[in-house]
This record gives C-alpha cells, structure tokens and sequence, in this order.
C-alpha cells in the first residue's frame, strides 16, 4: 500500500539499518545483558568496565536464586492468583454479556451505563474502599481478594457484548426452536462463535493478573501467600545481585513464553479495544 | 416475564461484583473522605479535617507538583516516541514481524520486574548505562541518585516499559490511511513534513487523541516504579500522589486521609476519563 514514502534508495536502506541496531540495542540488549548478567558471579558484577561474557559461567544462580528465594511457592501462588482471576472473570462476565446483548431485560441498559461508569474511574481512586472492603470480607491474604475485584472489569463486558451484538438472532431463534435452554444456547451457539473475543479478553486477563503489583502488595501480607512481584519486591535489598537477576529473568520466562505463543491474538487484541492492556 | 427473571439470573453474579467491588466502595471513599476511622470504635465524622490535613502537609504541594512534572514529561517524552516510531515502522517493508515482536516484548514483563532491572542498569557504579558512557568516553549521569534527573529516569523506564502498546496502535491506525491522500500530497509537492503535518496526523487524530487521554490518566497514578526505584526519594524528588496517598493509608494507617486525597485525584482524573469515554462513545456510533 501507498503510505509517506516511496523510496527503495539508499535513504530507507540506511533508515532500516539504523532502526534495526536501535530496537536492538533498545529492547533486546538490555535483556540479554540481564541473561548474561545472572551467570556472572557478584565480584565479576561489580567490575568496572564490566566484562561482556561471563569470564566464570555460574549457571548454579538460577538453582540457587530458585532456593533462596523459594520461588517454586511463589510461582504457585502467583499462578494459582493469575487462572483463578481469569476463570472467576469469565464466569462473571460472559453470562453477564450474554444477557445484556441477547435477552436485554427491562433496564439493561441503565445496568451497562453504570458498569461503563467505572470506567471513568482511575483503578487507584478506590483502592482504599476496596481496601476496606477486602478487610471487612475477611478476604486478605484470600486469593479471592484478587478474583472478585478483577471480575468487575466494566471494560471486558462491553467487548464481549459488543460481540454478542453481531451474532445474528437467527441463530439463536434456531436453538431454541430446538429446545435449547438458555444456558445451552449460550454453551453450545454462542460461546463457540465467539472464540476470537474469548481468546483475547483471557489472555488480557490472565496477562494484567500476573503483571499486577499493588493489589496484591495490599492483599498478601503474609510472605507466603505473596505473588512473584511481591516476593521480588520485597527480597530485592537483600539478595545477592547475580541470584536477583537470576530470579527476574525467571519471573519473566512464563510471560515471554505466553507471548511467543499468542503473539498474533495479544497483538490483534490490542487494537480490538484492550488498550488497557 | 421470564425473560425478564432470566436476564437477571445470566446478570446475578455481575451485580454483585460490581455493587461490592466497585459501585459501593466509591459512595464509600466519598464517606470515608469526612470520616477518621481507627478499626476500634465506629468512625468519627469530622468534617473538612482530612482535607484541611492535607493542604497543611507541605507533601501534598510537593506530590502534585512532581505528578504533574512526571506527566508533562511523559507526554513529551512517553507520547512523542510511540507517535514516531510507528511513522518509521510503517514506512519500513522489511523485519516487519521482528520489529513488532521486540517493540512489545517489555509490555509483556511485570512492572516489578523492569523496575528492578532498571534499577540495576541505573547503578552509577558498575551499572550498564554508565559502562556504556564511560566506555565511549562521555560523562556519566546519577540517574536515580540525583534529584534533578531521578524523574526523568522514572519517565524513561516507563516509557520503555509501555511505548509497545501505543506504538502499534498508532501503526494499526497509520495502515488505514488512504494510499490517495498520500498521492495527491505527492502532485502539490509535498514534503516529508509536510505530508505528515498535512496527512498522517490529521488522518488518526482520534487516535492519537484518545491514546493521549488513557496516558495522562495513567501516569497521574503512577505507582509501581517510584515505590520499587526510589521510594519517593532522593529529597522527595519523586513523591507522586499516589506514593502519598499509600504512605497515608498504609504507613500513618490514616484511611479517611488516604480517601480525602483519592477523592481529589478523582476529580482532577474524572474530567480525562469523561472526555475519554465521550471519544470512544462517538467512535462506536
């Protein structure tokens, strides 16, 4: 297609040539310095000018960083915090969707204007209520702290019934001359249908759950119900650099992972309207 | 009826969410704003006092004044960078899908993660900036050390951290520009500038627009960063709002406070997000 430029001359070889070293030396540098960085032993950290390949390759850090830490609990928890909120999520919210787009009660749509009203509300301008909120529930130190709060996502409801709206009614007219119920249309009709939406409001969801901080800062203050960034946080000032480092690149790999695997739905997402993301 | 009685069955669990976790704590910080709570007896109206508490800590000025120089920073920094970028990546035919991978890969790592790699980097000593300064015989900087550029240090991490998300937003915006537009510019003599001047950025204002809008509304809240990078130092240089409304609720333990100063954070936020959600409205229509 036609865009600013036209040229194949040696201006857009020389502009690809320097914005390939940029985004390199940007983007992927800094982590493979990091990479690199967690094999060296502390005394080789602290050289200055610092050496580029490890001159002693330490690969116990990793073991190490995983012990001393005990990342394989935090892991868990944050796990556990991150599936748990996307499943709670979903079952809040599809069904929600789906009554709102399809069987659009008598004051549905007042139900979404306020729901839609939450979000010109910043997240943090009631972090202390929902603070409280948590506390009276008795729901600290309760993953449910993270679910319940995370299922009230106005934004998630409003792509999923912006879906709905464009499944013909036709084909839900067809269930149900068939004797579908309700439930079933929605499992077997429209939630097949909707694959694409799903995919991309999950991963969102399953993405923002492990990359959050201050929440669950405020709702783990038992060190051994904390997430990975929580944990990582606060073993920070005392760790030995390399093991730090060590524990970062491993705190990072199942985000990457999940990454490369979805690149094509986490990208289309993004313009789908998760610009939260 | 039984629609009706249906409906509300398919909503029931929403309603509920909603009402406990979103509905009911913002009647709540209202109420908590003119309230002292102390979890012992039940909570004492008091008033203006927690405002009044506010406008006599000298942080309260100090917390503002660097939460607005942190977004104008980020605007001209956070906002400009992503807008460029996707104007180069668009115009490029070649490492398409490299470039996309590695401009998002940071959105994908936690805040934790990246604060404390940055950290490191910033590390005046041994740190990889200053390495790379020294090694090319410039000046090296303080970065986090110094008040006067702990900041913009902050700025650049986050920045980092979040142009891959803006970035191709943009580049998905600029590819629905007619090819035309950019011929007829071609015919009166247009230059490069100028057809960006004239073409690119007319042509995904509402973008760019609803894109600066999200970015205010987020850097306003800024949290993780400063809290992990700096605590709030050096010489309170990078105190946010959001840094002091925590350390009112969960060091002084100060919830009615905490809740006066969210209540002022709302309504400084509520005019961006309103304009924000009239934009996207008259997008779908």
């Amino acid at each position: 297609m036609r865009t600013l430029t036209r040229g194949r001359g040696p201006v857009y070889w020389a502009v690809l040539t320097i914005t390939l070293v940029l985004f390199t030396a940007a983007f992927l540098l800094p982590l493979v310095w990091v990479l690199l960085g967690a094999f060296k032993p502390p005394a080789e950290l602290a050289r200055q000018p610092p050496t580029i390949l490890p001159e002693t390759w330490e690969p116990g850090a990793y073991v190490d960083a995983w012990n001393y830490m005990d990342l394989g609990r935090f892991f868990l928890n944050t796990f556990v915090v991150a599936i748990g909120a996307w499943a709670v999520q979903m079952a809040v919210i599809v069904p929600a969707a789906y009554a709102l787009s399809k069987l659009r009660p008598w004051g549905g749509n007042v139900v979404m204007g306020l729901m839609l009203a939450t979000l010109m509300l910043p997240s943090t301008a009631v972090l202390v209520p929902v603070y409280l909120t948590l506390t009276d529930l008795g729901l600290l130190n309760n993953p449910a702290g993270i679910w319940l709060p995370a299922a009230a996502n106005a934004l998630n409801v409003y792509l999923l019934k912006r879906f709905f709206d464009q499944i013909p009614e036709e084909l839900l007219e067809a269930a149900r001359i068939d004797g579908a119920s309700t439930w079933t249309t929605l499992v077997r009709v429209v939630l097949p249908i909707s694959r694409p939406i799903l995919a991309v409001v999950s991963i969102f969801a399953v993405v923002a759950a492990w990359k959050d901080f201050i929440w669950p800062l405020l709702v783990f203050p038992d060190p051994a119900k904390q997430t990975l960034s929580v944990a990582l946080q606060r073993f920070a000032p005392d760790t030995p650099i390399n093991l730090l480092l060590a524990g970062l690149v491993l705190a990072s790999l199942p985000m990457v992972a999940l990454f490369l695997a979805f690149q094509r739905h986490i990208l289309a997402g993004l313009t789908a309207g998760g610009v939260k993301g | 009826m039984r629609r009706h009685v249906t409906a509300y069955g398919f909503l029931g669990a929403a309603l509920v969410v909603f009402a406990v976790f979103s509905w009911f704590p913002i009647v709540r910080g209202v109420v908590l704003s003119f309230q002292q709570v102390n979890f012992v007896t039940s909570p004492d109206w008091v008033g203006w006092e927690n405002f009044e508490r506010l406008f006599a800590d000298p942080l309260f000025g100090v917390a503002w004044r660097n939460t607005f120089y942190f977004t104008v920073l980020a605007m001209l920094i956070g906002f400009g960078v992503p807008f460029v970028t996707a104007v180069v990546l668009n115009e490029l035919r070649h490492a398409k899908g490299y470039f996309r991978l590695l401009v998002y890969l940071p959105v994908m790592l936690p805040p934790v993660v990246t604060a404390l790699l940055w950290k490191w980097f910033y590390d005046p000593g041994p740190g990889l900036f200053n390495s790379v300064l020294r090694g090319l015989g410039l000046p090296t900087g303080q970065w986090l050390d110094s008040s006067s550029t702990s900041m913009i240090s902050l700025v650049l991490v986050i920045t980092w951290a979040n142009m891959g998300a803006a970035t191709l937003i943009y580049l998905a915006a600029l590819q629905t520009i007619p090819g035309e537009l950019y011929e007829a510019a071609d015919l009166d003599g247009a230059g490069i500038v100028r057809k960006v001047w004239h073409v690119t950025i007319p042509q995904t204002k509402f973008v760019i627009l609803m894109l600066l809008l999200l970015q205010v509304v987020a850097t306003m809240q800024v949290f993780t960063e400063p809290f992990i990078m700096t605590g709030g130092g050096p010489e309170e240089s990078t105190v946010t709002v959001l840094l002091l409304l925590y350390r009112y609720a969960f060091y002084y333990n100060d919830f009615g406070t905490a809740s006066a100063l969210s209540l002022i954070l709302f309504a400084v936020l509520g005019v961006f997000s309103f304009l924000y959600l009239k934009l996207t409205r008259k997008a779908d229509a």
